[in-house]
């Protein structure tokens, strides 16, 4: 037993070294696939503050409802606005890339996929990371992403965060940012990052939709390996009995 | 299970096709050393990731689309649209990655108890030729969802040849179809990844199983069971394929899919290894990512690649690093084949080498730093040590070996 355990220390050896995460320091989005009151809300802002520029073209509007338990009647109401929109059909908008390449200097990124290609960490904290900027074409500026070109669409919310700067070795470094009091959005500090965990969350689930009901299943499946090991094991020991 | 021919259907079948005869020659009446122990697992289980693969492939290809403009969408289609696609899908590129887990396993395993020496050097070469093929069909099928990863890992890799002299260019072109890596290339790596090289992997295991039949299994203790038989001619240290490891292997089947299924159901990109995030873009020929990482099944050989200053070198190295592996039984002139009974320094060099080729693993899939670098050159060093070393010790008469028992011992 000692040496089993050993050798599949030895086998898995490869597999804990690689697995240091990797990337800057990103706040914790926390996602839960399983929250579905969170995934509704954050469906909900997507739709209204995201999918003005940003598409998810590989996620159907039906889908969305049957994974988050809203009828086709509610997420035809809540989530869709674009004019002759089925609810089979995907998230897209009208915008073109040749516009979004004109007014803000870069195609707004299709988000389908976003959160599996840079981690929800990292979206989380580019959501929380808007500050103002006054050199910048839209007067802010991201801690994640140094010069974006994507204006601050939720300040109406957040409000406008100022930079907050502290000395390091002579140099000015950016160490976070925060909302003066004359420049407050709509909700509170606590409230807009609860908000863009939401939104997170969801965009998390836009990008693999099957991730809850993934796991529910695993759970199954697991269950029933034990047993079938259990009975192979018995099976096994049986038909051993005899050989010395 | 006798020689006896029965009646009834089997002897209708019997008389016109060898079904019992060739049940009873490779399971039935199979004589196994019946002192396997954890490191005999692997076999059967990468011939069960075999069939695993070439099922969930099937299906995948029922739903795939190998064309530029649409083979990334195809594969999200899948992953969404089609029922149960996403399990299919999982279950393939969980199935690459297990299949090379196995397969090192199963290749070190030889490695410890000698099973390449004679008379299995022909096993061996079969089961090198099956590395080599399932390395062309993972690379071929990582290309083929067509993201960012597939489509610069795939333009370094053919970039290789370009290396070559003289011929290299013309011969990377050749490869890729086009100038550079395009839906022609996709197309042809698709057929080859879904029939040709498949076809090529199912002959060389037949190959593979019918050569370890012919000469019969090695064991832990490295010793030829077939010298000592009983009155009926069948090795005393010999159980019969079926039912004992039919049945043992069931639980080494059960444990796999444990480990299998949590991976697929918990974690299918497995912090990136398996799935690597940057395939969650689309292949874009105009932006090349930060860092190409090769899978981390090649990881080893793309650390060797890259530990050589000169890019023809590299190549060079890479290549050998894997034709060496062919010539293994002949450097290896060691009198006994188990570990058990080796030298010391035999046992020593095999930890090294074992511990170097994670080392390689784990530099290939990082960027190439300057002390990336070195330590890269450090275990191209102990990799190719390891094969010279064997040699010397060996041919020499430097290995002080302990005595073989006479008969297997159930550790």
């Amino acid at each position: 037993m000692r040496k089993f355990l050993l050798t599949l220390t030895l086998a898995l050896m490869p597999g804990l070294l690689l697995a240091a995460p990797s990337g800057g320091n990103y706040m914790s989005a926390n996602v839960d696939p399983h929250d579905k009151q969170s995934l509704q809300r954050g469906a909900k802002l997507f739709a209204n503050y995201c999918m003005a520029c940003h598409e998810a073209s590989l996620m159907r509007y039906q889908r969305i409802g049957q994974d988050l338990g809203l009828s086709d009647d509610l997420v035809e109401q809540f989530l869709i606005f674009t004019p002759d929109t089925q609810i089979h059909d995907v998230m897209t908008n009208a915008m073109t890339e040749e516009d979004a390449e004109q007014w803000f200097g870069a195609p707004a990124p299709d988000l389908t996929l976003y959160a599996r290609r840079h981690g929800p960490d990292r979206l989380y904290t580019f959501l929380n990371g808007f500050y103002r900027d006054d050199n910048q074409r839209w007067g802010v500026n991201n801690t994640v992403v140094t010069g974006v070109s994507m204006p601050h669409v939720l300040q109406s919310l957040q409000g406008m965060p100022e930079p907050v700067y502290e000395e390091s070795n002579g140099d000015r470094v950016l160490v976070g940012t925060d909302v003066p009091e004359e420049a407050a959005g709509s909700v509170s500090q606590a409230e807009y990052r609860a908000m863009m965990r939401d939104l997170t969350n969801f965009l998390d689930y836009v990008a693999e939709p099957v991730k809850a009901e993934r796991e529910r299943l695993g759970y199954r499946v697991l269950i029933f390996l034990f047993i079938f090991l259990v009975v192979a094991y018995l099976l096994k020991r049986e038909y051993w009995k005899d050989v010395h | 299970m006798s020689e006896t021919k029965s009646g009834g259907l089997m002897g209708w079948i019997d008389d016109r096709f060898p079904a019992t005869k060739m049940w009873n020659e490779h399971v039935g009446q199979y004589y196994a050393p019946k002192n396997f122990n954890f490191w005999y697992y692997f076999g059967s289980l990468a011939l069960l990731v075999l069939v695993i693969q070439i099922l969930s492939g099937i299906w995948l290809t029922m739903n795939y689309k190998p064309s530029g403009a649409e083979a990334f969408e195809s594969v999200e289609y899948i992953m969404r649209d089609v029922q149960w696609g996403w399990l299919i899908r999982y279950i393939h590129t969980t199935g690459a990655s297990a299949f090379f887990v196995v397969v090192y396993l199963h290749m070190f395993r030889a490695l410890l108890y000698g099973s390449y020496q004679k008379p299995r050097e022909l096993l061996w070469i079969f089961g090198c030729l099956i590395y080599v093929a399932l390395m062309a069909e993972a690379f071929m099928g990582y290309m083929l969802p067509w993201g960012q990863m597939s489509y610069w890992g795939a333009q370094v890799i053919i970039n290789l040849f370009g290396a070559i002299p003289v011929i290299g260019p013309d011969l990377a072109q050749w490869v890729r179809g086009d100038f550079v890596i395009s839906e022609i290339t996709l197309n042809r790596f698709f057929a080859l990844h879904v029939v040709g090289v498949p076809l090529a992997i199912i002959f060389l295991v037949v190959a593979h199983i019918l050569a370890l039949h012919e000469v019969g299994s090695n064991n832990p203790d490295g010793i030829d069971i077939k010298k000592n038989k009983d009155e009926n001619g069948h090795p005393k240290d010999g159980i019969t394929f079926h039912p004992y490891y039919s049945v043992k292997d069931l639980v080494g089947v059960a444990v796999f899919l444990i480990f299998f299924s949590i991976v697929l159901f918990f974690m299918p990109d497995f912090f990136g290894l398996f799935i690597e995030p940057p395939n969650f873009e689309p292949a874009n020929p105009q932006v090349t990512p930060d860092h190409i990482a090769p899978v981390w099944y090649f990881a080893p050989y793309y650390a060797i690649l890259r530990a050589i200053p000169d890019s023809f070198g590299g190549v060079v190295a890479m290549g050998a690093a894997i034709a060496i592996l062919f010539v293994l039984p002949w450097l290896d002139r060691g009198k006994v084949r188990s570990i058990r009974y080796r030298g010391l320094s035999f046992k020593i060099a095999l930890m090294i080498f074992a511990a170097g080729f994670v080392l390689l693993g784990y530099l290939g899939t990082q960027p190439a730093t300057e002390l990336n670098t070195l330590w890269s050159r450090v275990g191209t060093v102990i990799y190719f040590g390891y094969f010279i070393f064997l040699f010397v010790y060996t041919a020499f008469g430097m290995e002080k070996t302990k005595p073989v028992p006479e008969r297997v011992t159930m550790k």
